[in-house]
């Protein structure tokens, strides 16, 4: 009998609440509903306020010259050039510190991380304290720190510091020599990318030596020293025809050479300082988690402690250390934003600051930093997605 | 080999103590310093490093610093050192802005209540917890008037609010609401109701994509445009909302991480006892789940806190703001490091207590996991 | 005792002394965890040691291939004296192979290549021979299909036989075994110590801390009974499961015999 009345069942009002089925749909109706009354009274107010305050809308502005100047551009660019160029402009430089800081910070956090396992007291209690002291503090203030310190701490250029001759460190920046490529560069180019190819050639090469013969090569050695030695050949072989751009003082600031801002230096300083020691904490864990039966047991084997640590304890402890490792990447990036305070040009400061301040156009301003950053941080995190999903996979 | 034959009966040899250099002060340097070469020079190294640092910066920090000079000139002429006399001048008011002076007693009185607030949640031991609860969940609204004034209190607007007062105030609010709204939010992404799921990730995803500064921005700028026209909508109100929002989407991540933990049996069991969603959730499920994550919690807490720091690109008086507004004052000029570096000890000691906090509580879940 | 003579010149006994431990003693710390450990063990014979939980068993034997270092005394394996020089501990490794409680299988590598990975990289043994020997060992823990799997996907006795024919990869004169079953659910147990008997039948020379009484009278030239970091006694299976010599073993005994 009841599977007949189940067959035609029959609404009553109550089955919102009291039936599973019902209820489900009735709550997602209730949010749907809910959501679109909530998005269509935010544009339906922000319609209105645009009319009343005859502001019109689009992003047409974006080809309008910005009259502003970055010091500091990947591309060229001047006061004439347009918003939409500011923006690239900014995307770069936020690229720019994005990837230096990447690059720092997981030099630095890897040996932190290692150093604060080693069996050494003393090394392993300093890098506690420079854990604990840079992860502790806001990294604004750390970033403001180090400018305020090149800014005001450091002599002028006539009196700069020079740690190694050719380098010069003063409140207007760090100032290195810079390469000049004359006619003939392009041969070391080739020679480089060749050396490359080499050296993957001979990776696979030592691999197929190994598995046939047993012989085993120092590839990585071998790769290094011919992506090194290579390019070296074809520098002498093709005449020199790179020179290093030395810098002089001229007046009161430096001529030639490759100069870091300021605002640059405290930036990547402050970024690569306070995010390598999270990574530190990272590689500990990970290093950590995998069990000393495994370093028992390889060495049982007869396995030397190096080729433990690169056979059977980083390829465990890396599947641990990747995926917060990449958050923190992203984490990086995200705080590169904080470049605004001390007014190094990228992504907010340009399109989401002086751009946005000189058209008022805050709505279309704002959503095309948003966008950015959005598309950046989702596409990462689904390649991570994919990459968990597949070592999950093979693993079990 | 002085006593390799077989000195003492089986089963009567004494234990003795380790031969000399495995011992004590000598051994204990062998192994942990002077291990190898590698390490031996990693340790001279290390000394070497602390030498050039330490003596240059108690110098700076402590010997050559001046405390009670009236202006920066008066304190480069004295000695070499530090200037902390501007942070002592300035002290109230990096630590209340510009809260009146005579009502500044209401923001010592909330934050004593909040420290007594605060023992029932940090401490289970505490005596009376039950009660003393009670009091914890009502102080949000004590010190909501306390602060801003109101029940025959002198209103104070929030403009003046400023300095360590302000740290704390958005650290805590957001804290505090972010944690059921995070909740919700991992709850939500779980959900088998699609719609309610897809709305949960689009909002986390969004807010985990995106800096906070952005947010910020879109707070002091954007708004306007979001509300009827002509309605005023407090700058410190809009932060603490953006900061609430932004906060929950990382605690919903982290407790996300917490649920997965729990099996599936215990979902199962609970279903099988014949408990609703709710009461199978908050339960069984959510107070393990809560457990596992209270690390990730605090370390999202710790994140939020040093987070306030941002405010101050948007133009609220944190301490990061007023001490921009005294090196304004040419008496004091140039003196931003000493200013930052008080700052940083305030925020060390804060955020380090907190993670030392949650490593206790980690240490005592463990405990009580091994039964 | 009677390797008081053995001990003068242990090198030139290297033909048949397996292993040859002059007293050793050792300490965690200021715990005196080995005292005076005197023990030869021939080529070719069989070890069982056991005795009450944290006697220092697992010490003992982990000395035996420098896991742990002992502070005095001299522990000579297959003719090389173990010192701090990385060489002697290199070789001594190469010629030991240990078998743990917990069958420590690398996770992320298949059970082939589990197997293959110290062959190539200490004996720079050829892939293709590597897995071919890697094969055969498998086909002798009798579980030559389970190749291509990874450990976690094995059950704890197949994993322990993956340990043991992972040891084997290396061709080891002396296996020492720390409790090879005691991690085990009862019905994995036949099939690993079966696996072992085999192995003793080949004539390795085997340390086994193991309390697998069975296997002892089995296969065991020489049963040892370890207390408080000491060898109290030691017998032949026969003598001394029949005839125990002190109150300590004969409490033992009755323990674990009754359980
Ligand atoms: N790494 C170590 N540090 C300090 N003490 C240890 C360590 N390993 C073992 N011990 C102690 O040494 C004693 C012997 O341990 P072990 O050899 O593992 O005993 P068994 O294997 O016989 O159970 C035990 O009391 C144990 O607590
Ligand atoms: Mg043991």
């Amino acid at each position: 009998m009841s599977a007949i009345e189940y067959q035609a069942p029959s609404f009553k009002l109550e089955d919102l609440w009291t039936d599973r089925r019902w209820r489900a749909i009735f709550v997602q109706i209730l949010a749907l509903a809910g959501l679109f009354a909530f998005l269509a009274y935010i544009v339906n107010n922000t319609i209105n306020n645009l009319q009343t305050l005859g502001i019109e809308t689009g992003y047409g502005f974006l080809n309008d010259p910005s009259s502003y100047d970055i010091s500091q551009t990947l591309i060229d660019y001047d006061s004439r050039s347009t918003h939409g160029r500011a923006t690239i402009v900014g995307i770069l430089n936020t690229g720019l510190i994005a990837l230096c800081g990447i690059i720092t910070a997981t030099l630095l956090g890897f040996t932190v991380g290692v150093l604060r396992l080693s069996g050494n007291w003393l090394i392993s209690r300093m890098m506690y304290c420079y854990v604990e002291f840079t992860r502790n503090v806001p990294l604004l203030l750390q970033i403001l720190l180090w400018y305020a310190l090149v800014v005001h701490s450091l002599p002028r250029p006539k009196n700069a510091l020079e740690p190694l001759s050719g380098i010069f460190l003063s409140n207007r920046g760090l100032v290195l020599p810079g390469p000049e490529f004359g006619s003939g560069s392009w041969i070391i180019f080739i020679a480089l990318a060749v050396a490359v190819a080499g050296a993957i050639a001979f990776r696979r090469y030592a691999k197929r030596i190994q598995e046939t013969t047993g012989k085993i090569y120092p590839v990585i050695s071998i790769s290094l020293s011919i992506i090194v030695v290579l390019p070296l050949l074809a520098y002498f072989a093709a005449g020199q025809p790179v020179s290093l751009n030395w810098p002089a003082l001229s007046g009161f600031n430096f001529k030639g050479g490759l100069t870091l801002r300021p605002e640059f230096l405290a930036l990547w300083f402050a970024l690569t300082i306070y995010t390598a020691s999270f990574i530190s904490e990272i590689v500990r864990a990970g290093i950590q988690s995998v069990s000393h039966g495994q370093t028992e047991a390889s060495y049982a084997l007869g396995i030397r402690p190096n080729w433990t640590m690169r056979l059977v304890i980083l390829p465990q402890a890396l599947r641990v250390i990747l995926p917060p490792l990449i958050s923190q990447y992203l984490n990086l990036t995200k705080n590169s934003s904080l470049a605004i305070a001390v007014g190094y040009m990228d992504i907010v400061a340009t399109i989401g600051g002086i751009s946005l301040n000189q058209t008022g156009r805050a709505l279309e301003s704002m959503s095309i930093v948003l966008a950015i950053y959005l598309t950046f941080s989702l596409s990462i995190s689904m390649v991570m997605n994919w990459y968990n999903k597949r070592v999950a996979l093979v693993e079990r | 080999m002085t006593d390799a034959t077989q000195t003492h009966a089986p089963g009567t040899h004494p234990d003795l103590p380790p031969p000399l250099g495995n011992r004590g002060a000598i051994k204990w340097m062998r192994e942990n310093l002077f291990s190898s070469p590698t390490n031996t020079v990693l340790t001279l190294l290390g000394i070497y490093l602390i030498y050039l640092a330490i003596p240059p910066f108690l110098d700076w920090f402590i010997l050559n610093a001046v405390f009670d000079a009236g202006s920066r000139a008066e304190c480069w002429e004295r000695a070499s050192g530090a200037c902390w006399s501007v942070v002592i001048v300035r002290f109230d008011q990096l630590v209340y802005g510009f809260y009146p002076v005579e009502l500044r007693w209401r923001v010592d009185l909330s934050a004593v209540l909040l420290a007594v607030a605060l023992v029932p949640i940090l401490f289970d031991k505490a005596p009376y917890r039950r009660g003393w609860f009670v009091f914890s969940l009502i102080y949000p609204v004590i010190a909501f008037f306390l602060l801003w004034g109101g029940l025959g209190l002198e209103p104070v607007e929030s403009a003046k609010f400023g300095g360590i007062m302000l740290t704390v105030l958005i650290g805590v609010t957001g804290i505090v609401a972010s944690l059921p709204l995070g909740i919700v939010l991992a709850l939500g992404r779980r959900s088998e109701l699609l719609v309610l799921k897809v709305i949960s990730i689009c909002f986390i995803e969004f807010i985990r994509g995106v800096p906070l500064i952005t947010l910020l921005f879109v707070a002091s700028t954007l708004l306007n445009y979001f509300l009827p026209p002509g309605t005023y909508f407090d700058l410190l109100l809009r932060v603490l909302i953006m900061v609430t929002l932004f906060s929950a989407a990382y605690i919903a991540e982290v407790v996300r991480g917490g649920l997965q933990a729990i099996p599936r049996g215990q979902f199962e069991a609970a279903m099988a006892m014949g408990l609703s969603y709710w009461k199978m959730m908050g339960l069984v499920v959510l107070p393990q789940a809560l457990k596992i994550s209270i690390p990730g919690i605090v370390n999202t807490f710790i994140g939020l806190y040093k987070d306030t720091t941002l405010v101050v690109i948007i133009g609220l008086l944190d301490p990061l703001g007023l001490s921009q507004s005294i090196l304004a004052d040419s008496k004091w000029q140039g003196l931003s490091t000493e200013l930052y570096i008080f700052i940083a000890i305030f925020f060390f000691i804060s955020c380090f207590s907190m993670s030392r906090y949650s490593i206790y509580l980690e240490n005592k879940l463990h405990t009580g996991h091994k039964r | 005792m009677s390797e008081a003579a053995a001990h003068v010149m242990p090198q030139s006994q290297t033909d048949q002394v397996a292993v040859q431990m002059v007293g050793v003693h050792k300490w965690y710390g200021e715990f005196h965890v080995l005292k005076d450990i005197n023990l030869s063990v021939d080529a070719g014979e069989r070890i069982v040691i056991c005795g009450p939980s944290g006697s220092g068993k697992s010490t003992l034997i982990r000395c035996i291939n420098r896991l742990e270092e002992h502070q005095r005394g001299q522990i000579v394996v297959d003719g090389v004296e173990l010192t701090n020089d990385v060489r002697k501990i290199d070789s001594v490794r190469r010629e030991v192979g240990m078998v743990f409680q917990h069958f420590n299988l690398f996770p992320h590598l298949t059970v082939l290549e589990n197997c293959t990975l110290a062959p190539i990289w200490v004996k720079k043994t050829p892939k293709v021979e590597a897995e071919e020997i890697a094969m055969t060992y498998l086909a002798r823990v009798k579980i030559p299909e389970q190749a291509t799997k990874f450990p976690g996907q094995l059950s704890g006795g197949q994993q322990q036989r993956v340990a043991i024919a992972r040891s084997l990869c290396m061709n080891p004169k002396i296996m020492l075994f720390d409790e090879p079953t005691s991690a085990l659910d009862p019905e994995m147990i036949s099939e690993v110590l079966d696996v072992m008997v085999g192995l003793a039948e080949s004539g390795m020379t085997m340390l086994c801390v193991t309390h697998e009484m069975g296997f002892a009278r089995k296969v065991a030239n020489r049963v040892i009974f370890m207390d408080g970091g000491e060898i109290i006694e030691q017998n032949n299976p026969e003598e001394f499961f029949n005839n125990p010599q002190s109150d300590r073993t004969k409490l033992f005994l009755s323990q674990i015999l009754h359980n």
